[in-house]
C-alpha cells in the first residue's frame, strides 16, 4: 500500500483537509512538496507565514514545519520581523489574492520595495473564497461574485506586472495546470536572495469555477490552453482570453538582509 | 511496467480531477472514488494533481 | 549615570539596558525621537532597526520578530496606536512579548499633534476587540520612564504579554535630570524541548515561547487554539480555556504589576487620584494644602492595567478629585469608591496648574 508522496510533510491528524474538494489548493501543496524533495530541501529550516483566508491554510495547519498564521493582510510584515531576526531560516510567505494585493498590498510593495529575502507564493482565486466569493482585486471584467452580482465592472489588477516595476529579485506567474513549470519555479526561487513572487492562477472551485459550470478537473484542463507563455502571447489568436504565464523578471541583487548587514558593517 | 494506482478513502473527496488529468483515460468515477479501468503508464498525473492526498501510483510487484 | 535628557530619550535607554534588539516603527509626533535614537543605536549594537511603511507594518513586524526571537518594541502617539489595536490583539491571543509605547497626544484624530493629553487610557485597556488583557505602565517624568520602559520589558517577558508603555509629550519633551545604573538586559525564556506552547495546567505559570528553526513545528494563529497551537473555532471549552487564562496571566499576578505610590498625608481629607505628567502638579497642590493645615494625599497610578482595586479602597478616602488632561477616563473607575470631582483639562499644551487644584478643592471645603 503505497501513499501519496506528500503525506510524509504533513499533519496527519489534520487530514482530510477543510478544503472544498477539487479546490486547487491542495495542487499548490504538491507543487511545493515537490520542489522541496526533489531540492532534498530541509523543511526545519523554513518558516511559513501566512494570513487569512483559504489559502492562508495551505502551510497551516497541513504542512508539518514552524508556521505563523497571522492577521489578515499581515502576513509579509510579520515574515519581514521573523527573516530580519533569523536570516538563517527560509522565510515563505503562502497566501491569497485579497490578503496579499488587496488588505496587504502596501506591505507587498514595500516588500518588493526593499527586496526583503522572502518566498511569497500568492494563490489568486479571483475572489476572497473564505468569506464566501466577493470580488477581490483580481477579479476579472464581467464575473458574476456575491458583491458584484450583476458582473464586476471594476478593472483588476494585474500583481505580477506591478511587481515587475519593483526591486522584487524574481517575479512569476503560472497557472494551477501547469503543475511540472510551478514546480521547478518553486525549486528556482527557493534558494535565492531578494524578494521572490510567485503567483499561482487557481480559480476558485466553488465560487468561479462552479457558475461557469465546469468541474474542477475540467477547468485545469480548460487552463492548458488558456494560459500561454509571455513570449507566445503574441501569437495567440485575436480576441481570444489568456492567461499570460511565465518569469516576469528574474535578477540576482543583494536583498535586504545584505543590504543591512553592510549598512552596520559601513558604521565606523 | 505495469502500475497501479491506491486510492486512500478516508481522505478522497471524489473530487474527480484524477479522471480529468489522466492522459490514458484510464481512470472513471465509481461510487464516488476513483477506479483504475484503463492502463496506468505511471506518469503521476493523479497523484500531482489530487489536492487532497489521496491517490498514489505503485508498481506491481 | 547621570544624564539632562528628555522622556523619550530616557524610554530608549530604558529599552535599550532593557536589551531591546529590535526596533520596527513609523514617524509620529511626538514620538519620533525614540526611533531615531534606536534608528543610531541598534545598527551600531548589533541589533536591527526598521522604519517600517505604516503602523500596522509596525507592530506585526515587532510581533515576528519576537516570535523569532528577538526582544521588540515599537512606538508611536494616538493616531498609530488607534492602527495597532488588531496587531497587539494578536501578541495578547498568541502570548507574545513586546512593548508598544503611547506617548499621548491630543485626540481624537489628528487632534493636536504636538500637545499632550491622557486621552488613551481607555483605548489602551480596551482597545482590542474581544476578551483580553494586558499591562499598562505609565510613568510621571523622564527619570520614571527609564525604569518604567525597562521593567516593561521585564514584565513583557515574564507574562508572554504585550506591555504599554503610556508617556505623554509633557514627558516626551521634557527634559530633566535622570540618573541610572547599569541594568541587566532581559532575558527571553526559550523551550528546550517541545511542550505546549500555549497553556499549562497552572494558570499562574506562563510556558516558554519555542524556538524557530528547531523541528519543532510549531503553529501560530489568532484564531482559537489549544495548547499545541491547533486551531479550534468549535469547541467551547477550548475557547474559554485559553481566554481566561490569559485573563488570569494578568489579574492573578495583579499584586506584582500594580505599582503605585501614596505622597502626602496617610490619613486624608482630600484624595487626589490621577497618572502621568499631571501628578508633577498634583503633588505641589498637595504640598500647597498641606502648608494650608489641609490633610491632603495623592494616589499616584504607576500601572494602570491591571489595577488592584483593594489598594483603591484602602486609600480612597475624603473628597476625591481626579486630575486628568481629557474630560475624564480614569474618573470612571474612581466613582465605583466615591464620589468624584474631575479636574479636567486638554487642548494647546496648557497644563493643569497646581493653583487651579488648590482652588478647585478650597471652592469644596469652603
Amino acid at each position: 500500500m503505497s501513499k501519496h508522496f506528500a503525506r510524509k510533510y504533513l499533519r496527519e491528524e489534520v487530514l482530510p483537509s477543510t478544503f472544498c474538494p477539487g479546490c486547487f489548493n491542495g495542487i499548490v501543496i504538491n507543487a511545493f512538496l515537490k520542489a522541496v524533495e526533489e531540492l532534498n530541501a530541509n523543511l526545519r529550516k523554513v518558516v511559513f507565514v501566512s494570513g487569512i483566508g483559504c489559502s492562508s491554510w495551505i502551510p497551516s495547519p497541513h504542512i508539518k514545519a514552524d508556521s505563523i498564521h497571522t492577521l489578515h493582510g499581515r502576513a509579509i510584515a510579520v515574515a519581514t520581523g521573523v527573516k530580519i531576526v533569523r536570516p538563517d531560516l527560509n522565510v515563505v510567505v503562502i497566501s491569497g489574492d485579497g490578503d496579499l494585493a488587496s488588505i496587504g498590498g502596501n506591505h507587498l510593495i514595500h516588500a518588493a520595495r526593499r527586496n526583503m529575502d522572502l518566498l511569497v507564493i500568492m494563490v489568486n482565486n479571483l475572489v476572497y473564497g473564505m468569506t464566501r466569493g466577493q470580488a477581490s482585486p483580481t477579479t476579472p471584467i464581467g464575473l458574476r461574485t456575491t458583491t458584484t452580482p450583476y458582473g464586476n465592472f471594476e478593472l483588476p489588477m494585474d500583481v505580477c506586472r506591478i511587481l515587475e516595476q519593483t526591486n522584487a529579485n524574481y517575479v512569476a506567474r503560472w497557472c494551477i495546470s501547469n503543475f511540472f513549470k510551478l514546480k521547478d519555479s518553486i525549486k528556482e526561487a527557493f534558494f535565492m536572495r531578494g524578494f521572490r513572487f510567485i503567483e499561482v492562477y487557481a480559480p476558485c472551485v466553488t465560487y468561479v469555477v462552479r457558475y461557469e459550470g465546469k468541474t474542477a478537473g475540467e477547468k485545469i484542463k480548460e487552463l492548458f490552453s488558456t494560459c500561454i507563455p509571455r513570449e507566445l502571447v503574441d501569437k495567440a489568436p485575436q480576441g481570444k482570453k489568456v492567461i499570460e504565464v511565465g518569469v516576469f523578471k528574474k535578477e540576482d541583487k543583494p536583498g535586504y538582509i545584505e543590504m543591512y548587514s553592510d549598512y552596520r558593517r559601513s558604521i565606523a | 511496467m505495469p502500475f497501479k494506482i491506491d486510492i486512500d478513502k478516508e481522505l478522497c473527496k471524489g473530487c474527480g480531477i484524477c479522471t480529468s488529468i489522466c492522459g490514458r483515460s484510464a481512470i472513471r468515477m465509481e461510487s464516488g472514488f476513483p477506479r483504475l479501468v484503463g492502463e496506468c503508464v505511471g506518469c503521476r498525473l493523479c497523484e500531482f494533481y489530487c489536492p487532497d492526498f489521496a491517490i498514489s501510483v505503485e508498481v506491481i510487484v | 549615570m547621570r544624564e539632562f535628557i528628555s522622556g523619550n530619550e530616557a524610554v530608549a535607554e530604558g529599552a535599550l539596558l532593557a536589551g531591546c534588539n529590535f526596533y520596527a516603527g513609523y514617524p509620529i509626533t511626538p514620538s519620533s525621537e525614540i526611533m531615531h535614537i534606536m534608528a543610531r543605536e541598534l545598527p551600531r549594537r548589533g541589533g536591527n532597526f526598521i522604519q517600517t511603511e505604516d503602523e500596522l507594518a509596525a507592530i506585526n513586524m515587532a510581533v515576528g520578530a519576537s516570535i523569532a526571537g528577538a526582544i521588540a518594541m515599537t512606538a508611536t502617539s494616538g493616531p498609530g496606536f488607534s492602527l495597532m489595536q488588531e496587531g497587539i490583539g494578536y501578541a495578547i491571543m498568541t502570548e507574545v512579548p513586546v512593548v508598544v509605547v503611547n506617548v499621548m497626544r491630543v485626540g481624537p484624530s489628528t487632534g493636536q499633534a504636538t500637545k499632550p493629553a491622557q486621552g488613551d487610557l481607555m483605548q489602551a485597556r480596551w482597545g482590542r476587540h474581544g476578551d483580553q488583557a494586558l499591562v499598562i505602565y505609565a510613568p510621571s517624568s523622564p527619570q520614571e520612564a527609564l525604569y518604567i520602559t525597562y521593567r516593561a520589558f521585564e514584565t513583557a517577558e515574564w507574562l508572554r504579554t504585550p506591555v504599554i508603555v503610556l508617556t505623554d509629550e509633557f514627558i516626551a519633551h521634557g527634559r530633566e535630570v535622570v540618573e541610572y545604573d547599569d541594568l541587566k538586559p532581559v532575558k527571553r525564556r526559550l523551550q528546550t524541548k517541545p511542550e505546549p506552547p500555549f497553556g499549562s495546567e497552572d494558570p499562574t505559570k506562563v510556558p516558554p515561547l519555542p524556538p524557530l528553526g528547531e523541528g519543532f513545528n510549531v503553529m501560530f494563529t489568532g484564531s482559537t487554539h489549544d495548547e499545541w497551537g491547533y486551531r479550534d473555532v468549535h469547541r467551547q471549552d477550548v475557547h474559554f480555556r485559553l481566554v481566561k487564562r490569559i485573563w488570569d496571566k494578568i489579574w492573578m499576578n495583579c499584586k506584582d504589576l500594580f505599582l503605585y505610590e501614596v505622597y502626602g498625608d496617610e490619613k486624608a481629607d482630600v484624595t487626589f487620584v490621577c497618572y502621568g505628567s499631571v501628578s508633577r502638579a498634583v503633588k505641589s497642590a498637595v504640598d500647597m494644602l498641606r502648608s494650608r493645615e489641609v490633610r491632603a494625599k495623592l494616589l499616584r497610578l504607576i500601572t494602570v492595567w491591571p489595577v488592584d482595586w483593594d489598594v483603591l479602597e484602602k486609600e480612597i478616602e475624603g473628597h476625591v478629585f481626579v486630575p486628568e488632561m481629557s474630560l475624564g477616563q480614569l474618573s470612571f473607575d474612581i466613582e465605583r469608591f466615591s464620589k468624584v470631582r474631575k479636574i479636567n483639562k486638554v487642548g494647546g499644551g496648557v497644563p493643569i496648574y497646581p493653583s487651579e487644584i488648590v482652588n478647585a478643592v478650597m471652592e469644596v471645603l469652603r
